[in-house]
């Protein structure tokens, strides 16, 4: 799916330093300080033990395939041209679960338990994480 | 787990607005008509009505929604407000209902929703609306519609319960057996397996008769303190067990894919009611997508885990059936307006328990069970709902 035409999120002050590392290519969680879980979504304090001390760690990019769908109807103009696109639900290896796209020519084989790995794809007015097949060299 | 509201409140009145599509009506008239046959069915006049309780409209999204359509009803209740936790949203309102009763706030509380989202808004400005349910920044940027999310949910239940593309399809078609049997279900032609399989692909493995209607429709029920049930027209339906749990709101921060909170709300109601899944005469679902019913039948303890598409597949499901299940049609062919959806199996689990649905009627109709869900299998509401108080 190439992207630059995609509506680009909004940054706030929960998740600017998110969206900022994705400008230099790299993925990256919050980690409470305290009690040591790494979360997505971001946000001001942990979802478990409510401190309020985070910290942002850099994330492997690697992770697997929990649930899958290949979409054939836009839900947006915007979408229009990207039918039929795959949408997926990832587990990090860092334990969060992320919602992405799965990129790459050979994207609608995805199927549950498949390893993937982040790609970045540039929009108009930022770049947001996405994920492909592991080990393939699809751009 | 106490009593809490077990037969402290009673739904005394129902009524369904045209539905369809309506192009002459706007939505607060759509509530509007529904109240007014609601009241009718209830015997009340509108200065008996002290609460007001409403959800959400796409269509007409005003701030204050509770507060405006009691302007536009001419109402001036001592309870007002616009409840919004999704399709959970109907059964949730008549728990709050129930609660503000029991407690002394109010006697008759007056029900509404609805909407025009047929002809009140375009395809693409509906389908648009329905985008935003997912999450602004890390759902929605992903062309990640309520459709495509559910449909991972299908996706995963199936992995790891086997469930069929052809079970799924198999609600779809019991749904619309049944609204062929009602006289204001929106959609009445026969479907076959073969017609929803083959059907336009949205999300796979969803295609368009796995998904809910877009219809213009309205629903009322009027909620009564049990002492002004004596002097009505019909006989009421005692709420006999309220549940609710929210888990998540974005698909992202749920739990579990194959786990929701219906195990919980359940659990709540059952033991409210003092009743278990054995007691349950029929069950009103909510289903927004042909999966969604299958799973709440296995959550709820209506069947086993995993067993849930083939009690649908089976025919178990139909109004003559072992458990009958959506004997309106459900959202898939009877009506899905906002929270006007649930709201339609409230109002038939009502009918189905006073025994008025002829040609439809249920033979065994002392308890009946009403779910509703919101979100992506985020906020649930479990009813449960008697002939008799118990």
């Amino acid at each position: 799916m190439s992207g630059s035409d995609l509506p680009m999120p909004a940054s706030n002050a929960d998740s600017a330093p998110y969206w900022q590392a994705a400008r230099e290519g790299k993925l990256v969680l919050q980690q409470c300080a305290a009690c040591g879980l790494k979360r997505f979504l971001p946000r001001h304090l942990c979802p478990t033990c409510w401190s309020d001390q985070t910290q942002w760690v850099e994330a492997c990019g690697r992770g697997t395939v929990h649930a899958v769908t290949t979409v054939r109807r836009a839900p947006s103009q915007a979408f229009r041209e990207k039918v039929p696109y795959v949408v997926a639900l990832v587990d990090l290896e860092e334990g969060p679960r992320m919602l992405t796209n799965i990129v790459g020519p050979n994207a609608e084989q995805a199927r549950i338990g498949q390893p993937v790995e982040v790609t970045f794809e540039v929009r108009e007015n930022g770049v947001v994480p996405q994920f492909r097949i592991a080990g393939g060299n699809a751009k | 787990m106490s009593e809490g509201l077990r037969n402290r409140a009673v739904v005394v009145g129902v009524g369904e607005s045209d539905i369809g599509k309506v192009p002459n009506m706007t939505g607060l008239g759509l509530n509007a008509q529904a109240a007014k046959r609601a009241l009718d069915d209830a015997g009340l006049k509108p200065s008996d009505i002290d609460g007001l309780l409403t959800a959400y409209s796409f269509t007409e999204p005003y701030f204050m929604l509770g507060s405006v359509l009691a302007e536009y009803l001419g109402l001036k209740p001592t309870f007002c407000a616009s409840v919004i936790v999704g399709g959970a949203s109907p059964a949730a309102m008549i728990g709050h209902a129930a609660a503000a009763i029991a407690a002394g706030r109010c006697r008759a509380v007056l029900i509404c929703a609805g909407e025009n989202r047929a002809t009140g808004l375009s395809r693409d400005e509906a389908v648009t609306a329905l985008a935003a349910v997912g999450h602004p920044y890390f759902e929605a940027p992903y062309g990640a519609f309520i459709p495509a999310l559910y449909a991972m949910v299908a996706n995963r239940y199936m992995h790891e319960y086997g469930t069929t593309s052809e079970q799924m399809a198999a609600v779809a078609v019991q749904s619309r057996k049944h609204a062929m049997l009602h006289p204001n279900a929106h959609m009445r032609t026969p479907i076959s397996v073969d017609d929803v399989l083959n059907a336009k692909r949205i999300a796979d493995p969803l295609g368009v008769l796995d998904c809910c209607l877009i219809s213009d429709a309205g629903g009322a029920i009027v909620v009564a303190h049990p002492d002004l049930a004596r002097d009505r027209p019909k006989a009421p339906a005692w709420l006999l067990g309220v549940g609710e749990h929210h888990t998540h709101e974005h698909l992202i921060a749920s739990p579990s894919l194959t786990e929701f909170g219906a195990i919980e709300s359940g659990r709540l109601a059952y033991a409210m009611a003092g009743l278990g899944p054995k007691e349950i005469d029929f069950a009103e679902l909510y289903d927004c997508f042909s999966i969604v019913p299958i799973i709440e039948a296995e959550e709820l303890g209506l069947c086993d885990r995993g067993e849930g598409g083939a009690l649908f597949a089976g025919g178990h499901a139909a109004f003559n059936g072992r458990l009958p299940i959506n004997t309106h049609g459900g959202m898939l062919s009877h009506a899905h307006a906002g929270a006007a959806g649930g709201l339609f199996g409230v109002i038939e689990a009502v009918r189905q328990l006073r025994g008025e649905c002829s040609n439809r009627q249920v033979s065994k109709h002392e308890v009946a069970l009403v779910h509703s869900e919101g979100g992506i299998m985020s906020s649930h509401c479990t009813l449960i709902l008697g002939r008799d108080r118990n």
